[in-house]
């Protein structure tokens, strides 16, 4: 294999909070290799957004970042920010979720093209100019020189997309951080952006990191998988392997719970429960309360990555039995049934809510409403939906 | 053409239950300054007319702009309707007073997309799943009334214990759990959902849409199913209706939209959703249209999707396709409607 553009070794990140330390990263690794595109899944508040903005050095100053990443060999965990300053964009370039949020509003989106072309580039105004223009051609803008000078509020959402993707692609980088890239858009969009990001990485040879919770889209875009849970991979392998042979059962619980669009509809089985808290995390297997496979030695160690097949890994003790590839609804749909009522675990299926749970557990609930009655509150707060 | 006489019903026992005909809806478009002048107006849902039959889930489909919401809403009579008619269960809607529509709503409710606007969060669980009878006038409060909270909450998948709690101890799913709850407290006919799981992980969605599908086998309750998620719609809809800049543009039911799409746009729609199959996904073809959605205040003439139709004629700007039958079985507003194998290997 070619040396990596980007090997990510070890990476957590941590944010202290009045509640405690929130573990929002606890070790990741994975090496990227030069036009590789690597796809990262995972639901809300799994890590992989604080992943990809510790590779840019866009966290704010209080989180604490051990590990290294490395960027043709330098750990950019180490660099000063003025040797960042000249990577980020050249070497590095990334495109966020939201594109209204990421472009300026107050200037034309030509001239913010322009200026991400200056940022690495002695050139006059006038070429960065002209080269603003060539880059909203290649992104399929039309009558890209009138449109160069319009305002961000001008352009529709996939339009203003594809104006971060030419910006993102403006200094040819050698690696694309596409965060949620097209998860606000409509599937025709989708498909427009989608198109657009394919040309890009065409144009520039750059590699990808395609963070994103659609399952589908990874399978279309991706070469390499690697799946997040709780701030940690779960399971990494080829894009084939994940999909067809999942040994995870997190993984194959996502894929059994997609409805598909190519299939009649069987029941969905849904995963159990919501993601832990990533504030004080048991030890053991972080999935092990929502597993189907969990028993008693999961709550005691974390599984490491084991070696599943080639270029292959998964983080379960027992993922043995997921050998013979089963089907999600025969090892998932036997915990449904014995779950009449769904556990309720206050906090939930994203980070703030989980903060609230482990803040309900030592002291008085985080934002108690204005004039609610105290009294039943203190009986609720006893953790009645962990009684399984 | 209506639509009441488009299609039999997949599975409803043929008692029609709710009857859309003609149904418009236009937002004016007011200038700015002191008189506020009507300059215009969007045309948000123009002449859509559908129907619903008892316990059966209609999914209304489209992308955002489309009047799938604006079409929910005047269902609901939460905005009046500009012209056409509404019934439900032979009653019209759009002329009822106030007074009238309260009883209406007892057996018409709703869940709305965001889990975390549409819960009072001053409002423990058990007073936002019992304020439908307090509306009403129904079950004095105290015992009767808790116990049937009790039953409500258990019904969908939550601890009556936890009742007490408010809103923001919950996670979205379980919110959305509480929503549905609230919508089935007077046990409705018809329940307009609008893309109630699209704030959700996939994870957590899959048990709301099977706690959906329950509740409809166990209470006979009807869906009008609102989403822009074409793979959950295909899931739990028995007929599909699909939307572009106001228009209903094909119907019929699941298999006819999703094996036999004959209208052009649906055919892009349902080749640009992902499959998570990396083998298959790599070997189809997405249908990637060209430019955007034009403004609903100003669509083109003629046929709405010709602007970015690869099929579109002279004609296609001269005269509005009619949304009927033209031999693929099923009625879709496209002059050159045609069957075209989408999701089958190449």
């Amino acid at each position: 294999m070619a040396t990596p553009v980007l090997e990510v070794s070890d990476l957590t990140v941590d944010f202290p909070t009045d509640d405690g330390v929130v573990r929002a990263v606890r070790g990741v690794s994975y090496t990227l290799a030069p036009g590789e595109v690597l796809g990262i899944v995972g639901e809300s508040g799994s890590g992989k957004s604080v992943t990809s903005l510790a590779i840019m050095g866009l966290l704010p100053r209080t989180a604490k970042i051990r590990g290294s990443i490395r960027y043709r060999g330098e750990d950019l965990l180490k660099l000063p920010e003025k040797q960042l300053v000249s990577i980020r964009g050249k070497g590095i370039a990334m495109i966020f979720q939201d594109p209204m949020t990421s472009l300026n509003p107050v200037y034309t989106v030509g001239y913010q093209l322009a200026e991400a072309v200056l940022a690495h580039h002695d050139v006059s105004k006038k070429d960065a100019m002209g080269r603003a223009v060539d880059l909203l051609q290649l992104v399929g803008i039309p009558n890209a020189e009138d449109r160069a000078d319009n305002y961000p509020h001008e352009f529709s959402g996939g339009m203003r997309q594809r104006a971060v993707i030419a910006m993102a692609m403006a200094n040819d980088p050698d690696v694309i951080i596409a965060d949620e890239p097209t998860t606000a858009l409509d599937v025709t969009v989708q498909a427009q952006v989608l198109e657009t990001l394919e040309k890009a990485l065409e144009e520039t040879h750059s590699a990808m990191i395609l963070i994103t919770h659609d399952l589908g889209v990874v399978a279309g875009q991706a070469d390499k998988v690697l799946v997040m849970y709780a701030g940690k991979p779960v399971e990494v392998g080829s894009v084939d392997d994940i999909y067809e042979h999942p040994r995870m059962p997190y993984t194959l619980g996502l894929l059994g719970s997609m409805p598909r669009l190519d299939a009649e509809g069987e029941k969905l089985t849904p995963i159990q429960g919501a993601p832990p808290s990533l504030i004080n995390l048991p030890p053991g297997c972080p999935f092990s309360p929502r597993c189907p496979l969990s028993r008693p030695s999961c709550d005691e160690e974390e599984p490491a990555l084991y070696e599943v097949g080639p270029d292959h890994v998964a983080s379960c003790h027992y993922w043995r039995e997921l050998s013979g590839d089963v089907a999600a609804e025969e090892i998932f749909e036997a915990t449904a049934a014995e779950l009449d009522v769904i556990s309720v675990v206050a906090g939930g299926d994203d980070a703030t809510a989980a903060a609230d749970d482990a803040a309900d557990q030592r002291t008085a609930p985080p934002n108690p409403p204005p004039d609610g009655p105290a009294g039943p509150r203190d009986a609720a707060d006893e953790q009645p939906g962990d009684g399984r | 053409m209506t639509a009441a006489a488009d299609t039999g019903a997949a599975r409803g026992n043929g008692h029609r239950l709710l009857e859309v005909e003609h149904l418009v809806k236009h937002f004016p478009v007011r200038s700015g300054g002191v008189i506020r002048r009507t300059v215009g107006e969007v045309q948000a849902v123009t002449d859509v007319s559908f129907s619903i039959d008892e316990s059966e889930t209609l999914g209304l489909v489209g992308e955002s702009g489309c009047g799938k919401s604006t079409t929910g809403r005047a269902v609901l009579q939460l905005h009046p309707a500009t012209s056409g008619s509404i019934r439900f269960e032979g009653r019209e809607l759009t002329t009822l007073s106030g007074q009238q529509l309260r009883r209406v709503r007892r057996d018409l409710q709703v869940v709305f997309q965001d889990p975390y606007a549409s819960l009072n969060p001053r409002l423990p669980v058990n007073d936002i799943v019992g304020e439908p009878f307090a509306i009403h006038g129904l079950l004095s409060r105290g015992r009767e009334r808790r116990e049937r909270v009790a039953e409500l909450l258990r019904l969908v998948g939550l601890h009556p214990e936890h009742g007490n709690r408010y809103p923001h101890e919950f996670s979205g799913g379980q919110r959305q759990r509480i929503g549905v709850a609230r919508a089935l407290a007077l046990e409705p006919k018809l329940i307009v959902l609008d893309e109630p799981v699209s704030a959700l992980d996939v994870s957590i969605q899959a048990g709301v849409v099977n706690l959906l599908q329950e509740l409809q086998e166990r209470l006979r309750v009807a869906y009008l199913f609102i989403a822009h998620d074409l793979s959950v719609v295909r899931h739990i809809s028995d007929r599909v209706a699909v939307m572009y800049l106001g228009k209903i543009v094909e119907t019929g039911r699941r298999l006819d939209i999703y094996e036999h799409a004959s209208h052009p746009y649906t055919q892009a729609l349902l080749s640009a959703v992902p499959i998570p199959d990396p083998k298959l996904e790599r070997k189809r073809k997405r249908i990637v249209l060209t430019g955007d959605v034009p403004s609903p205040a100003n669509p083109p003439s003629g046929c709405r999707f010709r602007t970015r139709c690869w099929k579109a004629q002279p004609i296609c700007a001269e005269e509005e396709p009619a949304l009927i039958d033209r031999g693929q079985g099923h009625p879709s507003a496209c002059h050159f409607a045609e069957e075209r194998s989408l999701l089958q290997i190449g």
